[in-house]
């Protein structure tokens, strides 16, 4: 009987309590959810930084991205040059009813033309709905927020050290020249 | 004799509040559990906080199709729901809410009350022995093993408030009421509100619709309207347990003013004892079969015995 009373009471404790407090109930469709960085939405294409070197299709687990190309070839910069062939990007469609999320396309493309955007309201009926060509991937560029700050305390990305070290070496050159003019 | 227009207004009163109280009852329950639950139930019906949620679950009901099982007892099963809901709005009509507003037809109110109030879980029985479904018929049965125990301590808690009055007449027992009966009949108010909520099934005492185990007992068969009023029956079950039990034991119209307040006293205490009926379906699972029959033979009825000798010495010495 004293175990029956107190849970009881336990349990008007905990209710009483979740009563008073505001609730946990996320308003979606009312209010947006606040998503953390670097959320995987849905997969974004900067079209211009893509140059059909297909490591994205052949390294998709998946196997869900499309890339149709061709070749145009461009007159030589130099006369009596050589022509310099050119991949032109046909279609690029990425599948989102086969893609698992995993973002390996994302850091296999040597050029930054994949990139994630936290959007993710593209549910569709028909499963074929959900196949996206380039048009619609380039509008979610849009959508691709700038990069979280760095953690406190992490380590500098290696790119400014480089940048750094030739500002550096200019600097230096640059000096080395007006001691010489001077 | 009687006042005939008295009568029928106070006829309309009544069905206009057995209309309002238990749709009332039914939309805190939505809201007050969900919050407990930290979620925050129906938001878009009506516009502002789903208070019209209820009336679109009427809605929907009305639309749906009132099935009646081919081997059902077709007549006693679509009898059944008015069985169920129809004696708690006869017992409304006794129920005193303020000083004069009350019935003079007769005297024994209480018993007529409490007389009626068990014709309400027979609509259940009828429901689930009609239904031709063996959860139907297990869920039945569930309710007569629980009427049959629950009766009992239901009845000496309200015998216990009517000696302590001397009257068996609901406006006597408020009138007799004073502050004291808070500490003095306080294990008979336990015991009533107890057995009050076995009564209504309502959790934690409703095994005879314990979903897990026998899909929804008695109602499993019933659909649209029909079980939309078994719905109903149990809401205004709960309105009348609360009101039954402020006037009983809570004072009625007992409060500052009650002249001119006393029908708000009666409400406000009413409404209290409904959201203390919510709380605690939140707070406590459902108990066992076995447990029920142990909760009403050796924890209600020796103290709702107990309670009447205290009763009794205390109406005889004073």
């Amino acid at each position: 009987m004293s175990g029956f009373g107190r849970g009881l009471l336990t349990g008007l404790k905990v209710t009483l309590r979740s009563l008073t407090q505001r609730s946990v109930t996320a308003h979606y469709p009312d209010a947006l959810p606040e998503l953390p960085p670097r959320s995987r939405g849905v997969i974004a294409l900067m079209e211009e930084n893509c140059t059909v070197c297909m490591l994205c299709a052949r390294e998709c687990p998946a196997w869900c991205i499309y890339i149709d190309s061709h070749k145009e070839s461009e007159p030589p910069a130099t006369p009596g040059g050589r022509e310099r062939s050119r991949n032109m990007l046909d279609r690029f469609a990425i599948d989102f009813s086969l893609c698992m999320y995993c973002s390996i396309c994302i850091e296999v493309c040597p050029f930054d033309a994949l990139h994630w955007s936290p959007e993710f309201e593209y549910a569709d009926i028909d499963i074929r709905e959900l196949t996206h060509e380039k048009d619609r991937l380039q509008e979610w560029m849009w959508t691709v927020p700038p990069p979280p700050a760095l953690d406190p305390g992490a380590p500098e990305p290696k790119e400014v050290g480089t940048a750094e070290k030739a500002t550096a070496r200019l600097l230096a050159a640059s000096a080395d020249e007006e001691e010489a003019g001077a | 004799m009687i006042d005939w227009w008295v009568l029928a207004l106070r006829m309309v009163v009544v069905v206009a509040a057995f209309l309002v109280l238990p749709l009332l009852v039914g939309q805190a329950e939505h809201k007050v559990m969900a919050h407990m639950q930290s979620r925050v139930g129906p938001m878009y019906a009506g516009g502002f906080h789903g208070w019209a949620q209820l009336v679109a679950d009427g809605v929907k009901f009305v639309q749906k199709e009132s099935l009646v099982p081919a081997a059902a007892d077709q007549s006693v099963f679509r009898l059944a729901p008015a069985v169920a809901l129809l004696p708690y709005l006869v017992v409304l009509l006794v129920i005193p809410i303020g000083p004069g507003m009350s019935s003079s037809l007769f005297n024994p109110t209480l018993f007529f009350a409490l007389a009626v109030m068990s014709v309400g879980v027979l609509g259940s029985l009828m429901a689930g022995w009609s239904s031709a479904n063996k959860f139907s018929l297990l869920g039945g049965l569930r309710v007569a093993a629980q009427l049959m125990s629950y009766e009992l301590p239901l009845v000496l808690a309200a015998v216990s408030a009517a000696m302590a009055a001397g009257t068996l007449s609901l406006d006597g027992i408020v009138l007799a009421w004073t502050p004291w009966w808070l500490l003095w009949q306080l294990p008979a108010l336990v015991v009533f509100f107890v057995a009050g909520l076995a009564e209504l099934q309502r959790p934690p005492f409703d095994m005879p619709v314990a979903d897990a185990e026998i899909i929804f007992g008695p109602y499993t068969e019933y659909s649209g309207i029909r079980f939309a009023l078994f719905l109903l029956a149990e809401y205004a079950g709960i309105v009348v347990l609360a009101a039954l039990t402020t006037v009983l034991f809570l004072g009625g119209w007992h409060g500052p003013l009650p002249n001119q307040l006393g029908w708000l006293w009666t409400l406000g205490k009413t409404g209290a004892v409904s959201l203390l009926v919510i709380w605690a379906r939140v707070a406590y699972p459902r108990l066992r079969e076995d447990q029920l029959q142990k909760v009403a033979w050796t924890g209600l009825v020796p103290v709702a015995l107990a309670q009447l000798a205290v009763t009794t010495v205390g109406v005889v010495a004073t």
